[in-house]
């Protein structure tokens, strides 16, 4: 990922989360993900650094359209994780980099689920699923891991995952 | 009694539509001039209260019970508002912030009750009223100013978050103060009070997921039916036990999170815009209007000890932020109105000896704040500020908390 950014990353109780990162020309833009999936594209001011100067109104359609335009794959692997809820049950799906140290691991090796309370429900290689996996199932650079658990659970999972 | 068609529901019907029309047409006018429909409210309450205009007596009963539904939904929907996550961060970041806006926003009205010769009760519900921001105000203000994603708006929210905590606190201690007693009982029903609260609080934060997970199949309609029932049942059972039961209408709303959580805000919402449009009514409906007249100059003295109060909390708490001047006066104007809450918190004291007085000088104050706190937001960029501020403030940078990139 060389030359990208620092994204800053601020929560706003009851409405969600805002990530913001300045561009090469110096604008800081910011994105306000709300918690009903909605986002909000904002640009700051240069004067006045805490006020929007423009503020774009996003619904989930839009979002996915913007996503296309500007190429959603580069933002899917920059992003890396993506993360869905279903009912007070948290899914995660975490792709494994060549650094991770779980790769070439096997699940048994991580104790995932004793750290982290999580469980591994899938492995997806290439175009292939290993649905529930057997705890000597090895991890290989590029799967991508799909776990099931709380929201704090899944968290220590990623930076277990992706350190 | 269903239909029946007697003459007495016939004149309870015309009232009660009368008046639920009476409502709509003032939300309305409110929404057209841009401010809060909870002044409006309490405007009509007054007409038709107790030495008002006309009296509803057939149906006071009725709007009574109806205005106490009013407060736990109120109350419900603040739980519903915030996950547990967010609490948690809150009360992490923002105890500071939310100390100073206590000491600042409290004072005032403790000192002004204490002043007007009140019992010492009266004067720390005084504070209570002075001390929390409407959150409904509020937000509304800033989604509707399209400020959600400027960088003083977290440190708005994140003293939202902390005084609706703390009354979670405030409102038991106070409830179980004002019942009163000796001092044993009264220890006694504090002590109650709060091992409640902190026994619902946490049952709530680590438990909360399950009764999600419970409500979570249903329909609708079936969703509905049981938060309705659950919080109405809380707080019953809360109330039994001396412990306010609006305190156990937000920590249900709290317990409940993720999808579910949505749903419910989404289905309870017009219940509660119904039912707490008849709290707002039903406070002012008590209040006689000859009192209120002679509430106007103290309310007037305490709405502008209270703007100031507040733009030096928002001052402060974006300060720490790392937010320009600018910011700062946002952050400042946009926490002045005051609105449901210090309502909930005079009609508390209702049955103290200086509760008309108490009930008079909140609905006069809120009346002023409701209307000015919008109007001070809006203008909040105009407000001409001295050039070293603002110079200083663009230089000094910033308070996000950097997260490195994947």
């Amino acid at each position: 990922m060389a030359g990208m950014p620092i994204v800053r990353e601020t929560k706003l109780p009851g409405v969600g989360v805002r990530q913001e990162f300045t561009t090469h020309d110096g604008t800081v833009v910011g994105v306000l993900g709300h918690h009903d999936g909605r986002a909000d594209v904002l640009v700051y001011d240069r004067d006045d650094p805490d006020r929007c100067t423009s503020m774009l109104h996003l619904d989930e359609d839009d979002m996915r359209t913007l996503g296309t335009l500007l190429g959603a794959s580069q933002i899917t692997e920059s992003i890396g994780a993506v993360q869905q809820q279903i009912e007070g049950l948290w899914f995660e799906w975490v792709e494994l980099t060549p650094e991770s140290p779980a790769s070439g691991a096997t699940i048994a090796d991580g104790q995932y689920r004793t750290r982290t309370g999580v469980s591994i429900v899938a492995v997806i290689r290439g175009t292939s699923t290993v649905p529930a996996p057997e705890p000597l199932f090895e991890f290989a650079a590029g799967d991508t891991v799909v776990a099931v658990g709380t929201r704090s659970g899944l968290a220590a999972l990623r930076s277990l995952l992706r350190p | 009694m269903i239909a029946a068609g007697s003459a007495e529901t016939a004149r309870a019907f015309i009232e009660i539509g009368g008046v639920v029309l009476i409502l709509a047409f003032l939300g309305r006018m409110a929404g057209r001039l841009g401010i809060s429909a909870v002044p409006f409210y309490l405007l009509a309450g007054l007409a038709v209260g107790d030495g008002g205009i006309f009296n509803l007596d057939l149906t006071e009963d009725f709007i009574s019970m109806t205005a106490e539904i009013g407060v736990l939904l109120l109350l419900l929907a603040l739980g519903l508002e915030y996950d547990q996550d967010e609490l948690r961060d809150g009360l992490r970041t923002g105890i500071r912030p939310g100390l100073f806006d206590m000491v600042a926003n409290a004072t005032p009205g403790v000192a002004f009750g204490l002043l007007l010769g009140w019992t010492p009760l009266a004067a720390v519900l005084l504070g209570g009223v002075t001390w929390v921001s409407s959150s409904g105000i509020v937000s509304k203000v800033l989604f509707e100013l399209d400020r959600l994603g400027f960088r003083e708006t977290p440190s708005v929210l994140n003293i939202l978050v902390i005084e609706d905590l703390a009354m979670a606190v405030y409102l038991p201690v106070v409830a179980a103060l004002v019942i009163g007693g000796t001092l044993a009982g009264t220890t006694l029903a504090v002590a109650v009070a709060l091992t409640a609260v902190f026994v619902i609080l946490l049952g709530a934060l680590r438990y909360g997921n399950h009764l999600t997970a419970m409500l979570a199949g249903g329909s609708n309609e079936n969703l509905l039916l049981s938060v309705f029932g659950l919080t109405l049942l809380v707080a019953g059972l809360a109330q039994s036990i001396e412990v306010s039961g609006a305190i156990g209408a937000f920590l249900v709303g709290l317990a409940l999170t993720g999808q579910v959580g949505e749903r419910a805000m989404e289905l309870i919402t017009p219940l509660r815009d119904l039912f707490a449009a008849t709290f707002f009514l039903f406070f002012a409906f008590r209040i006689d209007p000859s009192d209120l007249l002679s509430a106007l100059v103290p309310g007037l003295a305490l709405a502008v000890v209270s703007v100031a109060t507040k733009l030096a909390t928002g001052w402060y708490a974006a300060g720490r932020a790392g937010v320009g001047a600018r910011g700062r006066v946002r952050a400042g104007t946009a926490l002045v109105a005051r609105g449901e809450f210090s309502i909930v918190i005079a009609a508390l004291g209702t049955t103290l000896l200086n509760g008309p007085d108490l009930e008079a000088l909140a609905a006069t104050y809120v009346l002023i704040l409701a209307i000015v706190g919008p109007i001070a937001a809006r203008v909040a960029d105009k407000i001409p500020l001295p050039a070293v501020l603002v110079k200083r403030a663009t230089s000094a940078h910033r308070g996000a908390v950097p997260v490195p990139t994947p």
